[in-house]
Order: C-alpha cells, then structure tokens, then sequence
C-alpha cells in the first residue's frame, strides 16, 4: 500500500533543484550513446519519467536528449519503444522537424509511437496524417510485415473516430468497410498457431488444420466469432476481435439514420453496386468461405454497396453471439463474457434497426425469445436494459406489446436490485436518455417513483444527481401529494432496505447484534404493514399511512446510520426541485393541499439531528413562494394556517417555519388579495397572534427556559400591525400592545429576550410600528400596499413612467 | 473509448494528511479534448498540460470521496492485506460507477468506473455508450495485473518506479483505450506476453 516511502520518492522528484536535474540529464544522454542500452538505462529512463509526470507544471528537455528518445521510438527492444514513447508524452508537442524524423525513420507507425503522435496532435490535420499513414499501411501491407503490427491499426483508429470522425474520407470509409466486412464475416474458421489435431501418431505431413471450437468445448459449426476458441490464433481471427470491438462505435459515427428517399436511392445504389460487385475485392468468393447457418439471405448482400453489406455482416454477426451465448461456457470469465457479448449484440441490433427499419421485422423474433430467454434470471439484469432499448425504438412500429418490459424494468428491477450500483446508473440512464420518450409513449412510468426512489434511498451520494435530473418528470397533478410524503420519508425507506436486507441475511436471533430492536419490529407481523407500504412498488395505494409516528419510533435507532444519513442530507436538495416544479403543474386546489401537508409533516420527520430543520428551512422558503404567487391561498388555508401559528409551542419547536406562517397571515390576509377575507376572519386571526405574542413575552416565564427568538416577536408585532391597518378597530389594541412593551423593556432586562442588542431591535421596531399606526391612512397604505405599488410597471404605465414625470417637471421648472 | 485510467489512493493513509489524494498512476488516452474543441483555442500546451493533470486530479478526487461514502455507507471494515493475497484483495473490493456531467471536467458526460482495493482506487473514465458490463471486467482484470505484477498490496514504490509495466499492460488489454472483447484464449495469449515483459 501507499508507504512513507513512495510519498517521498513523489516529494523528491517534484522538488528536484535544476543541477541536479542537468547533470541527471548529461548521464542520461551518455548512457543512451552507448551501444548497448542495459539496465541502468531503463532504470534511468524510468526515473526521468517519474520526475517529468510527478508534477504538473512542465519541464524542458535538452535537445539532444529528445533527438535519442525519439531514436527510441524504433528500437528493437519493446521497453525502450514504451518509456520513450510515455516520456515524450509528457513533453510538449513535437516540432515539425521531430514529426518529420518520425515519418522517415519510425517505418510502419508502431503501436508507441501512434500512442504519442495521438496524444500530441495539435490539430485535425495532424489527426488526419496519422489516419492516412495507418490506412496506407493497411491498404498495401507487404507479406514480411510481423503478425501482431496490424493489430493497433483498429483501436487507433477507434481513437480518432471518438474525436474528429471527419478525419476519414469516402474512399476511408469504404476501404474500411470492406475490410471489417472481412474480418468480421469472412475470419479463418481453423485453429491458428500451427496448432495439431493432438492425435498420437502425428508429424509435420499430417497435421491437419483442426477446426475452432466454441465456448462450451463443441466444434464449431458456423464463422469464427469472439465467442468461438482454439489453441492459437491466426492474424485474421484477432482482427475479428478487434473489428468486433469498435463495430458499435463505427456503426454509431458513420451510419446515420437514412430519411425518406430511400427506394430511388438503393434503386440508383443497386445499378451502382452491380458494377461494383466485380471489383468487389473481398473475400466472398473465395473458395470454402462459409455459408452461414444464421442467414439463409446472404446470396444477395454482395450486391449491396459496403456500408450496407458491413450493416448485414453486422446483423449476422450478433444474430450469430446472440445464439453462441446461449451454451453454457466452461470459464466463469467466459460466461461474463457471453453476458457483455449480449449487450453488445442488442445495441449493435438496435443500431442497425434505427438505420434501416425494414431490419426490425426479421430482428424482433430474436430479441423476443432472447427476452422470453432472460426475463425470470435477475442476473441478466444488466441484458435486460439494452432490451427494453430496443423494445422502446422498435416496438411501436413492430406492433410488439411492452407491458411486460416496463413491468420488469420498473417494477420489478428496482425493488430486487437497488443495491446493484452498477445496474442503478444503466437504469437511470436508461430512463433519462429516453425520457421524452417514455413521457409520450409510456406515460404510467412515473407510477413507479417509489421503485425508483429505491435507488436513492439505498445509495444517495451515487446516483442523486441522475435523480436531480429526473425528478422534475415525476411531478405530476396526479403524483405530487404521495411523492412530497415519500420524499420526507426516504430515510425510513433507506432505513427499511437495510432491514430488508439484513432480515435475509441474518439468522432470527442474534445475541447484541446491531440494530435489533428495529429488525424485531420489522419482523413483527402486527408492523407489517407499515413497512409494506415503505416497500411499495408503485403510487396510488394512499399519500400516506396513519400510523407514521409509530414508525418513525421504530426508527429511531436507524437516525445514526451512515446510510440514512447520507440519504437524509440529499433530501433538501431533492425538495426544492420538486417545489420548484410543482408551482409550475399544480392548480391552486393542489397547492393549497400542499400547504396542509407541509403544516402536518412538520412534526412528523424521523428525528435525525439537522434533518428535521433543514427540512423546515425548505418549507418555508416554498410556502412563502406558493403565497407570493397565489396570495388567495392564505385566505383558502386561513383556517389550518391559524390553528398552526395558534399553538405558542410552535414559536420554540419550529422557529422558521412559524416565522414564515405568521408573515404570509400578515401579509397576505387581505380584502385585496381576496375577496372572500371578511372583517371576522381579520379579528379572529388578530386574536390567535395577540394572544401567542403576550404569552411568549409574559413576564411569567420561569427563568432559563429557552427565550423565543427575537425575529419570531418582531414577525408577531409586524403582522399584527399590518391586520390592525386593515380593521383599524384593531389599532388601540396593538398600540396599547407596543406602548406596554416599551415600559417593560424599559425596566432592564426581560425573562424573554436574553441578548441586549436583541431587545433594542425589537423595542425599535415595535416604536415604529406604533408611530406608524398613529395615522391609520398612513398605515394602510404603508403596511398593505395595493398591488399597482407593489409590482411597478413604470416603464410600461404612462401614467407612472418616470421618464415622463421627468421631463414634465424640467419643462415645467426650466424657462424656455 | 476509454479516456483515462488512473491508479490513486483512496481513504486515510499516514502517509499523507486527510482528504488528500495522490495519483500514482495516470494514463489518458488520444489526443487532448481542449485541442479540438471551439473554446480554449488560446491556451499555450504547458497550460493544456497542466488542464489535462488537473482533470485526472479531478476525476481522482471524486472517485476518493466516492468509495469513502460507499464504505461509510456499507460500515465494512478493511482487513489488512499482504501480498499473494491478491484475488481475495479483489474479492472483497468495492466498485461503483460515478457519473461525470458534461463540462465537468470533461466535454461530455462520461461515466467512472471505480474499483476500491482497501487503499488504493483504480478507476476507468469511459464515454458513457461504451459497454460497461465489458468495461467492468476489464477494470477488474487490470486491477488484479497491476496489483501482482506491481507488488501493490506490500509496501514498495514499484508503482511509480516501473511504471512502463502498467503501460505495456494497458497496450495489450487496453490498447489506445479500446475495450476488448476476449475469451479466456484470447486473454491468455495476451497475459504470456505480458508476463513475458514483467519477467525481464
């Protein structure tokens, strides 16, 4: 593991003085003049790379020490091909002079030295001359050139399709084509290697080619694949490989999807072809070529131009894995890697199918039986999403029913593997990449949101940011109630699935194991139905359960653990998207139904230590929103909003929250937010804040209980202000209030307010208020603005535009 | 492709203060983004160099905190390793993906596939339409060469010393960061020439 030491090797090179690095470079450059390049070299080169790559700022070589690495690059010996090749990848670029260097001396590019012209390409023109050497080296390779020097051809050229695709031409492209075409279809189907056929009496004259063999020790009927193996290979078979390896992203980049003109198109392209089939250079017609089991259809492709024969060699190919995949492999590792070859078949599949629709009719038998095949085996999971992929892009037109895709997808998937972290980003990538999709085509996905909210509940850090992106989505008029509970309540759910787990996991009784009153409880069958309802997998079964409390007791001990926690701190994040979607979709009906779930839930969240206030901080931040911009909700609410600001123990147990309720009363009470507000309801309201505000500052508080915080009595005395300006029957009553205040205040200190620049706020604002409500018109419309004042529109309202206003006063005042 | 494959450190160490991460090994593959792209045209290539190291930094950072939530998470403890004990070190390894956005740090979005082995991280930056059911395999058949070939779970500096060890590996069963399709034959043929290097 990390050591002492190696931290100090890292300290030392980054913090080698500039002699010491001179003289190392000297002895390296005398070292690399020798004839024989020995151990001290590597060993050298090795700390010259340590030094240049330790740090991030970089340093200069001397000219002639960059002459012998780029020598390097053509050197024999492979060590030296690699630590040239890394040392100079962190040089900056390469002059022209090094390039052309390269160009003479390095021959046919190796795999090295693509590696640094790639990582040192400075534009898409030096992208393009690396293409067309490799592609030249393709084209007319001579017979002596090694086996393996072929072989980073494909992955090179891999690289720059991933960042400039429009380095390779036409004539690139169908060379290309060709080519894969070959490799991909047309491989050796004997072993390579010189391998025999293992019989007793063997010598050179009769070893016979022994034919390759598939996964699970057969022989091999059908073309050579990588699920197919033999003693060795031979250099066409590794090309499939590779061909294989970068076929999904050539097919991605250069195969776009054809639009409408297609049947004069392939009628001109056909004439084409036919002249072009017998200059076709592949190996089709070559003698004992196989004829492929998999497609009986194969006759007519060689007269089909090369981009789509290489679409039906593909096609052929994976209808090919799709069916190898289906033995049983002798090697764990091989069985992995029939589960990656499926994956990559069906996105190859799919692929071609969004390229040519008339595929999708000969493809959907396949991928049919292939999901009748995997659906029971959970392990198959990560199969199953590139599936329901394709069901997703090809179904409608294939008149397919997807019920049951969507069933295991969502229902079934995240309830049984949401600890899978692996299979949680493939969905919930799945279902972002295609979410307009799903809203159009399969718009009862967001029933699903309590599976999906598994994923979070389990591993929060993870996957929290997919869901900031999905979450906007599953606000729906129809969802919105049930998914505010089951996001206040995703700690218990988190909680609940490590229950889940563990009751499987652990025998019924274990002696002081962790977390056993909670296990006993979910084991308990009178509480089964509250954490069934946690582990629903779909919405609609009821916002919420009666007997939230009595879970959140049974909890309790689970409000310290770390994955709780954790999902417990993403909880405030996922809030405020979802308020500040659902402003946008709710009617006021729905958000008033809102309110009332924000008062009730208040005082019923599992109490984990700052949850429960950051949770408050959220709602009244959204409350104060919803009322700003539906202010006829305060009057609609007043009743539940009033019972709440009621109750004085509130002011201590959810200071912000009761803060944010009083202002919205004060504020938003009003005959010109609503017409329903009657003079009653004003009194009523001014009665349940008086009598709040003289209990919380009585003089009757035993001293060292918890003072109110100051901002909740000057909120108390604002509103109170404020709904006297409206009723101004009211007035004598606050005043008399204020004035009380200020004698009180006057004596010292108070039993209710224990900082002194506290209580000077709060005597200055309630002087204020007082002198305000001396002249009642004043007040009113100070303290309850009519909305022309409060949203000006000065640029837009000719009788209020201060440009206006200006120039008629300069006319006015300035003489002509 | 595969865009980067680093090797750093993950949860406390001694060696170095909390929080900090240091990266041992770094490997980004193909030509630098920022050249191809639109904006940063005006940078000179010691700042590009200099952006490219401070995005694998990045890329490690993440993958750091990443496996100390999970473990935090899972309230596994990490037993003490030794050397030979290598399959059972990645037996017991935690794995995760991390999702990159766009812009953050690279131009598009990628996913990081990350592998914990008690302390060390190695990780794998992949463009998000690669096969991560392949991808995964790979990062964990890389893993298990460099942790032999290297010495990784002991307490030598092989790591940094011979660092073209892990780059012959890579050309072989990562080349250009290409993922391979390789059946347990195919993987053999490669391993002997690996091998064949280590041995010298």
């Amino acid at each position: 593991m990390y050591s002492h030491g190696s931290e100090s090797l890292i300290k030392q090179a980054r913090e080698i003085q500039e002699p010491e690095l001179q003289k190392f470079y000297s002895r390296l450059v005398k070292l690399l003049q020798g004839k024989e390049l020995g151990h001290e070299t590597v060993d050298s080169l090795q700390r010259l790379h340590l030094i240049l790559s330790a740090t991030k700022y970089t340093r200069t070589l001397p000219s002639e020490l960059r002459t012998r690495l780029l020598s390097l690059l053509s050197s024999p010996v492979e060590q030296l091909q690699v630590l040239s090749s890394a040392v100079l990848r962190e040089m900056p670029p390469l002059s022209a002079e090094e390039l052309n260097y390269i160009q003479e001396n390095v021959g046919q590019l190796n795999s090295q030295t693509a590696a640094l012209l790639l990582s040192k390409a400075g534009t898409r023109a030096d992208l393009s001359s690396v293409c067309a050497q490799l592609l030249r080296g393709l084209d007319n390779r001579p017979s002596e050139a090694p086996a393996h020097s072929l072989m980073h051809t494909l992955p090179v050229l891999n690289t720059i399709l991933t960042h400039s695709p429009e380095c390779l031409t036409e004539d690139h492209i169908t060379l290309l084509s060709k080519r894969l075409v070959d490799w991909l279809r047309y491989a050796s189907i004997v072993q390579g290697g010189g391998a025999s056929s293992g019989r007793f009496f063997t010598g050179p004259r009769s070893r016979q080619p022994v034919p390759i063999a598939e996964l699970d020790g057969m022989v091999s009927g059908d073309f050579f694949t990588v699920l197919c193996v033999g003693q060795g290979f031979t250099e066409d078979q590794w090309m499939n490989v590779y061909s294989f390896s970068m076929l999904h992203h050539w097919l991605l980049t250069y195969h776009s999807v054809s639009n409408g003109n297609s049947t004069i198109e392939t009628a001109n392209r056909s004439q084409l072809s036919l002249s072009h089939s017998f200059s076709n250079d592949d190996r089709s017609e070559v003698d004992g070529s196989v004829v492929s089991m998999v497609s009986a259809t194969s006759s007519s492709s060689r007269l089909l131009p090369p981009k789509e024969r290489l679409r039906e060699k593909a096609f052929q190919y994976c209808q090919r894995l799709i069916e190898q995949s289906d033995r049983k492999a002798q090697k764990k590792t091989d069985t992995e890697l029939q589960k990656a070859c499926l994956v990559e078949a069906v996105c190859i599949l799919d692929c071609v199918c969004v390229e040519d629709a008339s595929l999708v009719f000969r493809t959907f038998p396949f991928i049919k039986a292939l999901f009748g095949r995997l659906s029971a085996d959970l392990s198959f999971a990560r199969v199953l999403l590139p599936i329901a992929q394709f069901y997703l892009n090809h179904g409608e037109m294939a008149a397919v029913d997807c019920e049951s895709v969507w069933k295991l997808v969502f229902g079934q998937f995240p309830a049984e593997l949401f600890s899978d972290p692996f299979l949680a980003h493939e969905l919930l990538r799945f279902l972002r990449l295609n979410l307009e999709k799903f809203q159009l085509g399969v718009p009862q996905y967001t029933h699903f949101f309590p599976n999906l909210l598994k994923f979070l509940a389990w591993d929060s850090p993870a996957v929290v940011d997919d869901f900031v992106d999905l979450l906007p989505s599953l606000v729906t008029p129809a969802t919105a109630v049930e998914l505010l509970h089951t996001l206040l309540d995703l700690p218990c759910l988190s909680a609940t699935l490590i229950l889940q787990l563990r009751s499987t996991c652990l025998p019924i009784s274990e002696p002081g194991g962790r977390g056993l009153l909670s296990l006993d409880a979910f084991r308990n069958p009178s509480f089964r139905g509250l954490f069934l309802f946690m582990l629903r997998g779909e919405a609609g079964s009821g916002d919420t359960i009666d007997r939230l409390s009595t879970l959140h007791d049974l909890l309790a001990e689970a409000a310290d653990w770390p994955r709780v926690v954790q999902c417990a701190q993403t909880i405030p994040v996922l809030l405020h998207i979802y308020f500040n979607t659902v402003v946008t979709v709710a009617d006021e009906k729905l958000l008033a139904h809102l309110i009332l779930v924000m008062l009730e839930r208040s005082s019923i969240l599992l109490n984990i230590p700052t949850y429960i206030k950051e949770i408050h901080r959220v709602f009244s931040c959204h409350l104060l929103r919803m009322c700003k911009l539906h202010p006829s909700l305060v009057v609609d609410q007043s009743h539940e909003l009033l019972e709440f600001a009621g109750i004085p123990g509130n002011v201590y147990s959810k200071e912000e929250l009761y803060t944010h309720v009083v202002w919205v009363l004060g504020e938003y009470l009003s005959v010109s937010c609503d017409s329903r507000c009657s003079v009653s309801l004003i009194t009523s309201c001014f009665e349940t804040l008086e009598a709040v505000l003289f209990e919380i500052t009585s003089s009757g508080t035993p001293p060292g209980t918890v003072c109110p915080a100051p901002r909740v009595i000057t909120t108390l005395m604002s509103a109170l202000a404020k709904l006297a300006s409206r009723s101004h029957d009211l007035i004598p009553r606050v005043s008399l209030f204020l004035s009380k205040l200020r004698t009180v205040t006057r004596g010292g200190s108070v039993a209710w307010c224990s900082d002194e620049e506290d209580l000077v706020a709060i005597v200055t604002r309630g002087e204020e208020l007082w002198s305000l409500l001396k002249a009642p018109s004043v007040a009113q419309s100070v303290l309850t603005p009519s909305p022309h004042i409060t949203t000006p529109q000065w640029h837009r309202d000719t009788n209020v535009a201060m440009p206006l206003q200006l120039r008629a006063l300069t006319s006015l005042t300035h003489p002509q | 492709m595969v865009r980067c494959f680093l090797i750093h450190t993950v949860c406390p160490i001694s060696a170095l203060s909390a929080g900090e991460c240091r990266v041992l090994y770094s490997r980004v593959f193909g030509p630098d983004e920022t050249v191809l792209s639109e904006e940063l045209q005006e940078l000179n290539p010691e700042e590009r160099r200099l952006l490219q190291k401070e995005k694998v930094a990045v890329v490690a950072r993440q993958v750091h905190s990443a496996v100390t939530l999970s473990r935090e998470a899972s309230g596994r403890q990490l037993v003490e390793m030794v050397p030979g004990e290598e399959v059972l070190a990645l037996q017991d390894a935690d794995s995760g993906v991390v999702r990159l956005r766009a812009g953050d740090p690279f131009n598009e979005e990628m996913s990081v596939l990350w592998l914990g082995v008690h302390s060390l991280g190695f990780a794998m930056v992949c463009e998000p339409h690669e096969n991560l059911l392949l991808a995964e395999g790979t990062l964990r058949n890389l893993s298990r060469h460099c942790l032999e070939h290297l010495h990784m779970l002991g307490p030598g500096s092989e790591v940094l010393l011979k660092s073209s060890r892990i780059d012959v590996l890579l050309s072989r069963l990562l080349p250009h960061g290409q993922l391979l399709f390789l059946n347990h034959r195919f993987a053999q043929s490669l391993e002997k020439e690996v091998a064949a290097y280590m041995a010298k």
